[in-house]
C-alpha cells in the first residue's frame, strides 16, 4: 500500500494514478477482511475500487491526462499532513491493544448490542438499521443530497445552450 | 469496447450474476455480511459494467434517467415512511417493535424495509452520478456541433 501511495504521488500520468488508486482500494479491502470487517471490505471493494475508479476515468476522459507542474513547492501542506500524522500516531499509542477483551469499547454498549434483542444474526446490520436508525436515515439523506447536488450542478447546461459549464 | 466479442460474451454471462449477488447481499444482509448500501453499490456496479461494454445509450434505454431519479428519492421516502409507519402504529419514530404483533418480527420487518430504502437510494445516486459524468462529453460534442451548424447558417 505504501508503494502504491508513493507511486501515486510521484507519477504525473493521471491514468496510472487512477489505476493505482484502484489497486490501493483492493489492498485496503484485503486488510479490512483480515480485520474481520467484511461489510466494510465489501463497500471498499465495490465503491473504492469499482465505482469511483470508473467515475475518475470518466472525469479523466474530459480533461488532460497529464498533471500540471505545481506552481510552488508544497511545503506547507506537507508540514500540515506530517504533523497530523504525528498527532494521530501519538493518539494511537494510547489505545488499548488490538483484540483486548478488557478494552473500554467492549465494556460499554457492545454487550447490549451482542445480546441481540432484535434477533438479527448480523450485528452490523442490527446496529445500523435498528439501534442507530436515525444515523442511517441521515446517511441515506446525505447520499440523496449528493446525487441531487450532482444533478443540480451538471444538468443546468441542457437549457443554457452554448454556455461553458464550470469545471468539475 | 463495444465491438470486443470476448467482453460482450463475458459481460452477458456475468451481469446477471452480479445483479443476483447484489440481491443476495441485500436480502441475506440480516444473516451474513452485507446490507442495503453494499447491495445498492453492487447493483449499480453491475449496470455500470453493462454501460461500459454495451454503450451508454443502450443502458439508458434499459434503465432510463427518469427511473434512476425516481429511485434516488423513493429510497429516502421509503426509509422515512417506515419511521412514519411506526408513529402511526403507536410507537416512536423509527420504532420497529410496533410494526408487527410479534416484537422481534416487527424488528425484522422494519430492518428489511429500511435496508431496501437504503439500497434503492444508493443505487439510484451511483447510477445518476455515472450517467452525468459519462454523458458530459457527448453533450459537449453535440453542443459544439450545434454551434458550428449555427455559424454555418
Amino acid at each position: 500500500m505504501a508503494i502504491a501511495v508513493v507511486a501515486m504521488i510521484r507519477l504525473r500520468n493521471l491514468f496510472a494514478v487512477v489505476v493505482l488508486s484502484g489497486i490501493y482500494s483492493f489492498l485496503m479491502a484485503t486488510l479490512l477482511v483480515a480485520l474481520d470487517a467484511v461489510d466494510v471490505a465489501m463497500t471498499e471493494a465495490a465503491v473504492g475500487a469499482g465505482v469511483s475508479t470508473v467515475l475518475l476515468l470518466g472525469a479523466l476522459h474530459l480533461c488532460r491526462s497529464e498533471e500540471a507542474k505545481p506552481a510552488h513547492r508544497p511545503w506547507l501542506p506537507l508540514a500540515v499532513s506530517a504533523s497530523t500524522a504525528g498527532l494521530l500516531i501519538y493518539g494511537a499509542l494510547g489505545l488499548p491493544d488490538f483484540s483486548d477483551p478488557e478494552a473500554p469499547i467492549h465494556q460499554h454498549v457492545a454487550p447490549r448490542y451482542l445480546q441481540n434483542e432484535v434477533d438479527v444474526p448480523n450485528v452490523v446490520t442490527a446496529v445500523l438499521a435498528s439501534f442507530r436508525g436515525y444515523d442511517t436515515l441521515g446517511e441515506t439523506t446525505v447520499v440523496f443530497t449528493a446525487g441531487a447536488g450532482i444533478v443540480a450542478l451538471l444538468r443546468r447546461r441542457r437549457k443554457g445552450g452554448g454556455q461553458e459549464p464550470p469545471k468539475p | 469496447m463495444k465491438h470486443d466479442i470476448v467482453l460482450r460474451v463475458v459481460g452477458k454471462l456475468l451481469i446477471p450474476f452480479i445483479l443476483l449477488f447484489a440481491l443476495y447481499v441485500q436480502f441475506h444482509g440480516d444473516f451474513g455480511p452485507g446490507g442495503g448500501f453494499q447491495a445498492g453499490v453492487i447493483f449499480a456496479a453491475g449496470i455500470v459494467f453493462h454501460a461500459l461494454i454495451f454503450g451508454l445509450d443502450h443502458t439508458r434505454t434499459l434503465v432510463p434517467d427518469r427511473l434512476v431519479e425516481t429511485m434516488m428519492a423513493a429510497g429516502v421516502l421509503l426509509y422515512a415512511g417506515v419511521g412514519v409507519a411506526g408513529l402511526l402504529l403507536g410507537g416512536n419514530y423509527l420504532d420497529y417493535f410496533v410494526l408487527d404483533q410479534d416484537r422481534i418480527h416487527g424488528q425484522h420487518r422494519g430492518i428489511f424495509w429500511v435496508e431496501v430504502g437504503v439500497a434503492i437510494t444508493v443505487c439510484g445516486v451511483m447510477l445518476k452520478i455515472f450517467y452525468m459524468f459519462a454523458s458530459r462529453d457527448r453533450d459537449r460534442d453535440r453542443d459544439r456541433d450545434r454551434d458550428r451548424d449555427g455559424e454555418g447558417m
